[in-house]
């Protein structure tokens, strides 16, 4: 998914909170809407930055 | 004022408090007693606490001075007051953290690892402290308990989420408080409450017994209105807990004996790039006096920390979704409605967006550790502005109106994301509100920013008097 070429925020909200089983009041949509629009504006400034295939995360989990 | 009330809202509380109570000079009962006749008098205004333990306070401060009596060993911090955030578990109490869902549960039924190491070093817990719900929060506002006040001007935001943890510090109340930190919430209030804190590093201090918010990125760590009553609290907090999952399997390591080295031999610079601009003109100036105390002039740049700050926020927004993703399809509507729309987003995060930033975060920490190679400690702002007036939206940095809430956490986002222990020390401006810096260490290098905090309050730079 790249914010650089518009993509539609709210079907995906719809779709992924059906996903999810969270169905919610829809005075409360624009907000979720708005705030998902604005997290994948931010996420795309690491989206975005090259990584190689050997950066990988470092959890912390111990078996 | 009583000889109790004199070391509660003197300079250095716990330390003083700790030694008075140790050498018979007062009764920890008579401290106790002092603290909540306080805390009566004044959280009307402040509203840091949300639930006072004054039964078990009085309990546990008796306990201390029977142990005295007995010729037995008090601990460091003997009849010391304190209270924590109300996610960390106190037995007898439904560990609320900030929300309403949770204060329904059955109550906690024995106390968090941080409140029972706490106990063991003499201190008596006098509550629970308001936060914003479930920790989403960088203002100390909450819809079911109302916001923390700041101290300072009760018309403005304690800072968050441990909101009522920097104003209880603040006015006196207690002399110590355990914060939790996940991107900002011990540095933001110790900044805007004009106290000193501690964000440990990542894995330092248990968290076993705590309400969790984001599992890669939450930590606990103490506040308090000197430095050495805060190494004092950090030392008895830290330590392995197999009972943590991240805790480190380290030994404690205890900060306290090295503080009055000051800053002689440690290497300094001022966090350069991202960190010198985007606040207000009084947070870099807050940076530039502590620097130019130090005499440091060196400058060194962060890389790409404004990508570090993008992938806190989206970790943070995945993780803190899937923690309450049944919480918010079963009853959404009793979140805070500043922070529910943020959640349910978080929730609907692809995975991704969330392993690339897992993975950019281990790119960033392998670049910023090779800047500790060349110096010990960088000084960056706490937070790009003072205290915001309760309820305050937006406001104007640089010309360009931004979100208040979003925003109060730039500077310290991109230092958490990668575990760096951090200390806040706060710049008093005569006339105006506090703001605090960050002195920024290597990791398991706490000693070495509580080192130059401490270097910063001898020289007067930094202080942290209790408000009038």
């Amino acid at each position: 998914m790249n914010t650089k070429t518009p993509f539609d925020a709210e079907g995906y909200v719809d779709a992924a909170l059906a996903a999810l089983g969270l169905e919610v009041n829809p005075e409360w949509k624009p907000g979720i809407i708005a705030h998902f629009r604005r997290t994948a504006e931010i996420a795309q400034a690491f989206l975005d930055f090259p990584l190689a295939d050997d950066d990988e995360p470092a959890p912390v989990f111990t078996p | 004022m009583s000889a109790a009330e004199d070391l509660l809202l003197g300079d250095g509380p716990a330390e003083r408090i700790a030694a008075a109570v140790r050498a018979g000079k007062i009764a920890a009962r008579a401290v106790a007693e002092a603290a909540l006749a306080h805390i009566a008098a004044k959280d009307c205004v402040v509203n840091a606490f949300t639930d006072v333990t004054r039964e078990r306070a009085l309990a546990e401060a008796d306990a201390v001075d029977a142990a005295r009596a007995a010729g037995r060993d008090p601990g460091p911090l003997a009849g010391v007051p304190y209270a924590v955030k109300n996610l960390v578990d106190i037995a007898g109490l439904p560990t609320r953290a900030g929300s309403r869902i949770n204060r329904e549960r059955p109550s906690a039924v024995r106390d968090g690892a941080v409140v029972l190491r706490m106990k063991a070093a003499g201190a008596v817990l006098l509550g629970a402290l308001n936060m914003g719900e479930y920790a989403y929060d960088f203002t100390g506002e909450n819809a079911h308990d109302g916001p923390s006040r700041n101290p300072r001007d009760p018309g403005r935001m304690s800072g968050g989420s441990s909101g009522g943890s920097g104003a209880a510090v603040a006015a006196g109340f207690v002399p110590l408080a355990v914060g939790s930190d996940t991107n900002g919430s011990i540095r933001v209030p110790s900044s805007l409450c004009g106290i000193f804190g501690l964000k440990p590093t990542f894995g330092r201090v248990s968290r076993a017994g705590s309400f969790p918010f984001v599992a890669s990125l939450d930590h606990l760590g103490p506040l308090a209105r000197s430095v050495r009553d805060l190494a004092i609290a950090y030392d008895a907090m830290q330590g392995h807990d197999s009972a943590d999952p991240v805790s480190a399997n380290r030994h404690a390591e205890p900060a306290a004996p090295a503080i009055e080295q000051g800053a002689t031999g440690l290497r300094i610079a001022v966090a350069a790039g991202y960190f010198e601009r985007g606040g207000a003109p009084e947070a870099h100036q807050a940076v530039e006096v502590a620097a130019a105390s130090l005499g440091v002039s060196r400058r060194i740049a962060i890389p790409e920390a404004h990508r570090a700050r993008a992938a806190a926020y989206v970790i943070t927004a995945s993780e803190g979704g899937a923690l309450h993703r049944e919480r918010l399809a079963a009853r959404a509507a009793d979140f805070d409605p500043a922070t529910r729309d943020r959640f349910i987003a978080g929730a609907l995060i692809p995975a991704a967006w969330y392993v690339q930033a897992q993975r950019f975060r281990r790119w960033y920490r392998a670049r910023v550790l090779e800047l500790f190679r060349e110096v010990h400690v960088l000084l960056a702002p706490a937070t790009p502005v003072t205290a915001p007036a309760l309820g305050q939206a937006v406001m104007t940095l640089g010309g360009t109106e931004i979100p208040v809430r979003a925003n109060l956490g730039l500077f310290t986002q991109p230092i958490s994301f990668i575990g760096l222990p951090a200390a806040v020390a706060p710049l008093p401006r005569p006339g105006g509100l506090p703001i605090g810096i960050q002195i920024i260490a290597a990791p398991w290098c706490e000693a070495d920013a509580l080192r130059v905090a401490y270097e910063l309050e001898r020289r007067g730079v930094a202080r942290a008097p209790a408000a009038p």
